[in-house]
């Protein structure tokens, strides 16, 4: 449906400085958007035998809260997990299919898939939809074939590489750098490389979803964290800031 | 007769002059490449109730900067006058600017005039002033004050409308302040009342509004008394971090290149210390 455009109002001069226009009247033609952003950030860390994933739980819309319990981890096996932030509807249909190719892998191939074949599969899926894209932010964490921690994160048309962590979503910016210098000790010098273990890890991401739950307003209620061993999968809720 | 407002000529017409200036500043920085900065809004929600004696004005004091917060506990009731205090959302600048340019007229006013100033004067200077700059000022006040004829609540809005009004909600979180008041409001409350419905109301907006947030600050104007409670309730502590002393680095994290030191001759006069926020 194309409405006319009218411009009714001149510009204003201008000999070194192009002016706006302020006053624009005349029919305005809107455009439906089927997507919308509902917030969230997801965050995943790799160890020497361990991953975690972890994600806030606020929903948002605008600058209203549509739920504060809408967690956005989800269980794939007994070794993945997947965190998905972006826009929640496709977020939701996104593990729907996931969910079904690993019903039909699993019936197919009698084998559970590892966190590497998922990452590859979720990267096709992804791709397939290239021109209408799905608009999610992932973050695969799980352990791979040699029982490892293995992360991989994936950029809304399926270009993914596999990472010892990441942070995406609404506070990535906040958290990725200070992921960067604590657990890849980056611009620091003189410091002793330890290797990550578990308690330092699960303590490093509350601290670190409480310094952003301060700054960004997409974060906060509670943090959900996912801690993926060869035992299997156990949760931890902890609540953050309200407001 | 001498004008009394100092920074507004009285001609008539529009003062546009500085918008060719800011044309020509904003071609020069996007040649370099660079933008801009946008103005900051507060994102707020702020209130005012009319008591029995007096009024009650309520703010958060949340300011963000797109989705990002830029002042945790930034003050948005300003003083305007002894028995009059303003609520400010919108742009923080313009909010800023605007009760502290009328607030020096209304002292120049006061003086001239020998008497307390009246609510609707300082209403009056605000709205007319508002309105000279056709909405392109953005700040949404709250207006309130007890003077000889008792207590008066107004909000402004950007282009110069007000209200007068018992009850009065402004900013993104105004709807769910005035959810509380439309359930809760009488008339001629109590002081404690009153001050518990406008500490739930701002509270509203905090938890269910995403443009504000952090703590509620009070005003409580009477007759010859003005309780400016900041923070009146903090609603929202900063999260303690579990890992404390280990975020700290030790000398000689940061890798150093070069050190020249240059020994100047000062005698020190006064010394003062500042603390930083490093919780």
């Amino acid at each position: 449906m194309k409405i006319c455009l009218k411009i009714v109002s001149g510009h204003f001069y201008g000999d070194n400085g192009k002016m706006k226009e302020y006053h624009y009247t005349g029919p305005v033609e809107h455009r439906f958007s089927p997507y919308s952003f509902n917030g969230g950030t997801v965050l995943a860390v790799a160890g020497e035998d361990f991953a975690i994933v972890a994600s806030d739980t606020r929903l948002s819309e605008g600058y209203s809260i549509h739920s504060r319990d809408s967690p956005k981890c989800y269980k794939l096996t007994n070794t993945t997990v997947i965190g998905c932030s972006g826009f929640h509807g496709d977020c939701l249909t996104l593990t729907k299919i996931i969910d079904a190719r690993l019903k039909m892998y699993k019936h197919s191939n009698n084998k559970s898939m590892t966190s590497g074949a998922i990452a590859a599969m979720l990267s096709t899926i992804l791709y397939g939809r290239r021109f209408f894209p799905y608009y999610v932010y992932n973050i695969i964490g799980g352990l791979d074939e040699e029982g490892k921690g293995a992360v991989y994160s994936f950029d809304p048309v399926g270009s993914y590489q596999r990472d010892t962590y990441k942070a995406g979503g609404s506070a990535s910016a906040m958290l990725q750098p200070l992921l960067d210098n604590q657990i890849g000790f980056k611009n620091m010098e003189g410091v002793q490389h330890l290797p990550l273990n578990q308690e330092k890890a699960v303590q490093l991401v509350k601290d670190v979803f409480i310094s952003a739950a301060e700054r960004d307003v997409y974060t906060g209620d509670a943090l959900r964290i996912c801690i993926v061993t060869k035992e299997g999968i156990k949760e931890e809720t902890v609540p953050l800031r309200k407001d | 007769m001498a004008t009394l407002s100092v920074c507004q000529p009285q001609l008539g017409g529009f003062s546009f002059e500085n918008c060719k200036r800011n044309a020509v500043l904003e071609a020069e920085v996007t040649k370099l490449g660079c933008n801009i900065p946008s103005a900051r809004k507060t994102g707020t929600t702020i209130c005012g109730v009319v008591f029995k004696d007096g009024i009650v004005l309520g703010a958060d004091t949340r300011a963000t900067e797109g989705m990002i917060v830029a002042d945790k506990n930034c003050s948005k009731i300003h003083y305007i006058s002894p028995n009059i205090y303003c609520c400010g959302a919108g742009t923080a600048a313009d909010t800023e600017m605007t009760t502290q340019i009328i607030s020096s007229n209304l002292e120049l006013h006061s003086l001239s005039t020998s008497r307390l100033p009246r609510v609707a004067t300082a209403n009056r200077m605000l709205k007319q002033m508002l309105f000279r700059y056709q909405g392109h000022i953005g700040a949404a006040l709250v207006l309130g004050g007890v003077d000889c004829n008792g207590p008066h609540l107004y909000s402004i809005y950007p282009h110069g409308s007000t209200d007068k009004l018992p009850y009065v909600t402004m900013g993104s979180g105004s709807l769910a302040a005035m959810a509380v008041f439309e359930d809760r409001y009488k008339q001629d409350m109590e002081e404690e009342d009153a001050k518990r419905l406008v500490r739930d109301a701002i509270a509203a907006g905090i938890f269910n509004d995403l443009g504000s947030g952090s703590n509620i600050d009070l005003c409580v104007i009477t007759k010859g008394r003005v309780d400016y409670l900041r923070p009146h309730d903090m609603a929202n502590k900063k999260g303690v971090r579990l890992i404390r002393p280990v975020y700290a680095y030790k000398q000689g994290t940061t890798g150093v290149l070069t050190k020249s030191v240059i020994k100047l001759d000062l005698e020190v006069v006064e010394e003062t210390v500042q603390t930083m926020d490093t919780s």
